[in-house]
């Protein structure tokens, strides 16, 4: 086989981007889960995990520039070089959600949470759970896969709005629980958009693996036809 | 011209092959190659070697016939016309379609004589100065020669002396112009000087190149046209032909696509 020395370089490339996407997966998880139990120094971590997901993927991103600029890769290749760079960008900005959930932890101090969580823990898991298969069709090439992730973001709009609601009705209540209220917004919504990325992903390796570049489904759609839905 | 002598718009297709078949005596070399290039775009032939990418690049100006025994099937249209009737004469359609080869090939005269000779020839009749210096400076060579005009063209770097070939070409102001890995004995600076001639050149010209170098054909060509040898291994065609951004990003063709990523042989 000729190349083989680039075809392994592009198998690195593949599992460098996986290794910090299991990375980025975990830190979410954990954002969440230190919330949860308001550990903020479990928080305080995060914010150092996040520090290094960024070092990753500038280290990722160099590689990429490396091999463009040596290997000159055409089709296929170019295509999984210059998709891996958007898809690291997009996994750095889920580890800055993940670092958002911390500091919202932090931020609130000794201050109790507003309620249990529930919901939010619900909506981690689904990403996340997304974002691993996300990155499994990525690897694999699958473009089946690719197509059908997206169509489950659905289910994390919905418990978005399943969320807002009952926030809504909390501020209603007391409106001096605003404060409390918002911080748990930001969370879920942060959440959400990191269902959002993982469309993107999934628009990429379908890219990657039959040059067909199209968007498959507006973001925030089912949220925003659930707020219009309550009026 | 039109029956009523109105000139016709020139047409979108310079050149354009049917079915071309080329043979040199029992052996063919080239089959069933339809393609057509674009007027005043860069279309880049490619492929490994020994699939017939200069033998096509030939037969778009009837090169191949100098060689006896060379025989086409099928036509080339030029301009709309099929290039190898009977009545055509080669001689003419060699200067409306000039070459430059691989390695430059000045003749052993001065810079000036070496534009000049082949529109004498011509029998050009306008002023031979401003020809010369107009076609040097459209090969971007006015600036490097003004001073040593009756100097040998030999006497240039090989740079040079491939943008001699170019203007010379140019002197008997061909439509389009092949060019036959016209950077392949250069070094990289001389090569991207070629390079931003070609983009310059299309302005005015239809240039079509035969190169080895798929980051140049990808960095200079508007079009690409794959060639490779046919399933039965025997004689060249051209397997796939699109933008050049098509073929270089995402190709239809298994077989185009292993080529330019490497992967073929």
């Amino acid at each position: 086989m000729l190349r083989k020395t680039f075809e392994s370089e592009l198998q690195g490339v593949k599992d460098e981007v996986l290794r910090l996407g299991s990375i980025v997966e975990q830190t979410i998880l954990d954002s969440v889960s230190a919330l949860k139990k308001r550990d903020l120094k479990a928080s305080e971590q995060i914010l150092q995990r996040d520090r290094e997901i960024n070092a990753k993927r500038f280290e990722i991103e160099n590689t990429l520039m490396i091999l463009i600029a040596t290997q000159q890769p055409m089709a296929h290749d170019l295509r999984l070089l210059a998709s891996s760079m958007e898809i690291i960008s997009e996994l750095e900005r889920m580890g800055d959600y993940a670092k958002g959930i911390a500091n919202i932890n932090l931020r609130m101090g000794d201050q109790p949470l507003l309620k249990p969580l529930i919901d939010i823990p619900r909506m981690a898991e689904k990403g996340v759970d997304m974002l691993h298969r996300a990155l499994t069709a990525f690897a694999n090439e699958d473009v089946e896969a690719a197509r059908a992730i997206p169509v489950e973001d659905d289910e994390v709009d919905a418990l978005y709005n399943q969320i807002y609601r009952e926030l809504m009705t909390f501020i209603l209540q007391d409106p001096t629980t605003i404060e409390r209220a918002n911080w748990l917004l930001w969370v879920a919504h942060n959440l959400e958009r990191v269902a959002d990325r993982v469309t993107n992903i999934c628009e990429r390796t379908i890219f990657i693996a039959t040059g067909e570049m199209a968007e498959i489904k507006a973001t925030d759609d089912e949220f925003w036809k659930g707020r219009k839905a309550a009026g | 011209m039109t029956q009523n002598g109105a000139p016709q718009p020139p047409l979108e297709h310079v050149i354009e092959t049917k079915e071309l078949g080329i043979f040199y005596g029992a052996f063919r070399a080239v089959t069933d190659v339809n393609v057509k290039i674009r007027r005043n775009k860069i279309s880049a032939i490619i492929g490994p070697s020994g699939c017939g990418k200069t033998t096509l690049l030939r037969a778009f100006n009837r090169m191949n016939e100098l060689l006896p025994g060379t025989r086409v099937e099928g036509k080339v249209l030029f301009d709309g016309q099929s290039l190898y009737e009977p009545s055509v004469d080669p001689v003419e359609v060699r200067y409306r379609i000039g070459m430059v080869f691989q390695r430059p090939n000045p003749f052993p005269k001065s810079i000036h004589e070496n534009v000049a000779w082949g529109a004498r020839i011509h029998g050009f009749q306008g002023n031979m100065e401003e020809l010369v210096e107009s076609c040097l400076r459209q090969a971007a060579l006015w600036d490097e020669v003004k001073d040593k005009l009756t100097q040998s063209g030999l006497a240039l770097s090989g740079g040079q002396q491939q943008r001699l070939c170019i203007a010379r070409a140019l002197a008997v102001q061909p439509e389009v112009i092949l060019m036959d890995e016209p950077a392949s004995a250069l070094d990289p600076i001389a090569t991207l000087k070629i390079e931003e001639l070609m983009q310059d050149l299309k302005q005015r010209y239809t240039i079509v190149i035969v190169t080895h170098n798929m980051q140049q054909a990808a960095r200079v060509s508007d079009y690409t046209a794959m060639m490779m040898l046919t399933e039965d291994d025997s004689s060249g065609t051209v397997i796939e032909f699109d933008e050049t951004n098509v073929i270089f990003t995402r190709p239809r063709n298994k077989r185009t696509e292993d080529y330019v990523t490497g992967r073929y042989g």
